[in-house]
């Protein structure tokens, strides 16, 4: 009954096996960057790039169709262009990056889902929203685990400077002028892995494996390190019983929607019990200690 | 050659001068104070000493192959990262280790080193959120000591902080002074620069008195220090001089 449940839809269906392979690399990727963007007070940064990289994918499926080079190289291309753009926007004019960040990515969602409108069905549209995780080819797995692999590389190579970054920029940039290439370098690996989550999840859920499992970790520990680990740990769960929850509601349940509830209920959870400033704790104090 | 060298400089905000023509030096090893009344160009000065402000005019111009460290007033630090004490003060190694050095077992007692020398022992787990300003103050002077700097500036860095942190603070500023390090400290309580810097610059955008601190801090100077205006004359003509 329990394997029925837990183990026996992986063993069954390779779709299964293929979604839970692609959501564990979009975790192992994705939650580090999203504790970093959360720690950076950049959340709404990554779901306006997320947004952003629509118009770029879908002028890839105009030209090519659900092709995965056209599509990817459209989202970076987009996605890249817009967070400079909206950098630049913000240092040239009075306008903050919050608000200028607002403009494009509205202007990108907009633009996005009337070109894929020229071309496709609603069921396309539908699909470049919101994804389709359990039609995952073996070359969107390769794309998956190549981002995963290279964005722990490279975060490998930065974290110095990008905690120091995050801490006290003023003083990285008394000692080094390392500041705006990480922070480049820093950008490019949250656009690179929206449009991973892109192919799995779609535009408007990608970013919700990125940010919801850093938000939730956030409630369980101050250690930048743990952080990280609980982060990408909460981000495999919420696949595993996202997909679990999908299969056994049947077509009542899409996949995707599916798994980032099943983050959302982590992170309502963790809010809810955290040890870190969690609500029970605020509401229930325990009696304070000798010293 | 002198550890820092003002050549006619002119500091300042969107063409207004907070510092207006200062030449001078300061000599190696010197641990000097800089006071003056409030919009005097003091924390202006500092920043541009530590590269962080390009002069309107004129030029600062530092010993070569010194390595120098700057704190500022109220450093930009996120209190709410997720960091330990531990790993604040270690950035201090960033001048040796940089981005990809190892820190070893040799670097680890300095960090333990210098945690002790601040009296901070036992806090080295603590998440700097938790830490009190006068703690903080200690943990950023504690990263300091690991830079090992032969230019160390320092803005305010005895405000809002108990008598007694002031107190050891400012015994590593005068250890500083006896390894012959260059230490030059924006302050406010003229009875501590009396006490503890030999050299003051009397700055109020220009410079009013620089020399022995005994001579600078008059009563006559610090009159005349607090006549500068403080007030920009947003129709002020260009400077000829």
């Amino acid at each position: 009954m329990l394997y029925d449940l837990l183990i026996g839809p992986f063993a069954e269906f390779d779709f299964m096996r293929r979604a839970l392979v692609g959501v564990i690399a979009l975790s192992v990727s994705g939650a580090p960057v999203g504790v970093f963007l959360m720690l950076r007070r950049m959340s709404l940064t990554g779901d306006a790039m997320a947004h952003a990289i629509l118009p770029g994918a879908a002028l890839g499926y105009l030209v090519a169709g659900f092709s995965l080079p056209a599509m990817t190289l459209g989202g970076l291309v987009a996605g890249f262009a817009v967070a400079l753009a909206a950098g630049a926007v913000a240092r040239l004019t009075v306008l903050k990056e919050d608000a200028s960040l607002a403009a494009f990515y509205l202007i990108s969602l907009a633009l996005g889902v009337t070109l894929v409108s020229l071309r496709g069905s609603a069921v396309d549209l539908f699909h470049v929203l919101f994804g389709n995780v359990l039609a995952l080819d073996d070359d969107v797995l390769v794309l998956l685990s190549s981002v995963a692999s290279l964005t722990l590389g490279v975060l490998a190579l930065v974290y110095r400077p990008l905690v120091l970054e995050c801490v006290d920029p003023g003083f990285l940039r008394s000692v080094s002028r390392s500041g705006g290439v990480v922070h480049l370098t820093f950008l490019g690996l949250v656009v690179l892995n929206l449009v991973a989550g892109f192919h799995a999840l779609g535009t408007l859920l990608a970013v919700g494996l990125m940010m919801l499992p850093a938000a939730a970790a956030r409630f369980w520990t101050a250690d930048i390190t743990r952080l990280i680990l609980l982060a990408s740990g909460f981000g495999m769960a919420s696949g595993y019983i996202g997909l679990v929850a999908s299969y056994a509601a049947g077509s009542n349940l899409p996949a995707g929607p599916a798994i980032i509830l099943s983050a959302g209920a982590l992170y309502l959870g963790s809010l809810l019990l955290g040890s870190q400033g969690g609500l029970a704790r605020r509401l229930l104090p325990r009696a304070h200690l000798q010293r | 050659m002198p550890a820092i060298r003002f050549s006619d400089l002119t500091l300042g905000y969107d063409r207004h001068p907070a510092v207006h023509h200062l030449s001078g030096e300061i000599a190696p090893g010197s641990l000097i104070a800089i006071v003056g009344p409030n919009g005097a160009g003091k924390s202006t000065l500092l920043k541009a000493i530590a590269g962080a402000l390009s002069p309107l005019d004129g030029t600062v111009t530092l010993a070569k192959g010194k390595r120098l460290a700057y704190l500022p007033q109220s450093a930009e630090l996120d209190r709410s990262f997720p960091i330990h004490v531990y790993d604040l003060v270690a950035m201090g190694l960033w001048g040796t280790a940089g981005i990809f050095g190892r820190i070893g077992f040799g670097q680890r007692s300095k960090i333990e080193a210098a945690i002790s020398a601040v009296g901070l022992t036992g806090f080295e787990g603590r998440s700097i959120g938790t830490l009190s300003g006068g703690q903080m103050q200690r943990a950023l002077f504690a990263r300091l000591l690991l830079q090992d700097a032969d230019i160390i500036l320092l803005d305010e860095p005895f405000t809002a902080i108990d008598a007694r942190t002031s107190a050891d603070l400012l015994a590593l500023v005068q250890r500083w002074h006896g390894e012959n390090r260059t230490v030059v400290a924006v302050l406010h309580d003229i009875e501590t620069v009396k006490r503890a810097f030999p050299q003051t610059l009397l700055l109020a955008r220009e410079a009013i008195a620089w020399g022995e601190t005994g001579e600078v801090l008059t009563a006559n100077n610090l009159l005349k220090a607090r006549r500068m205006v403080e007030a920009f004359d947003s129709h002020a003509a260009p400077c000829a001089a």
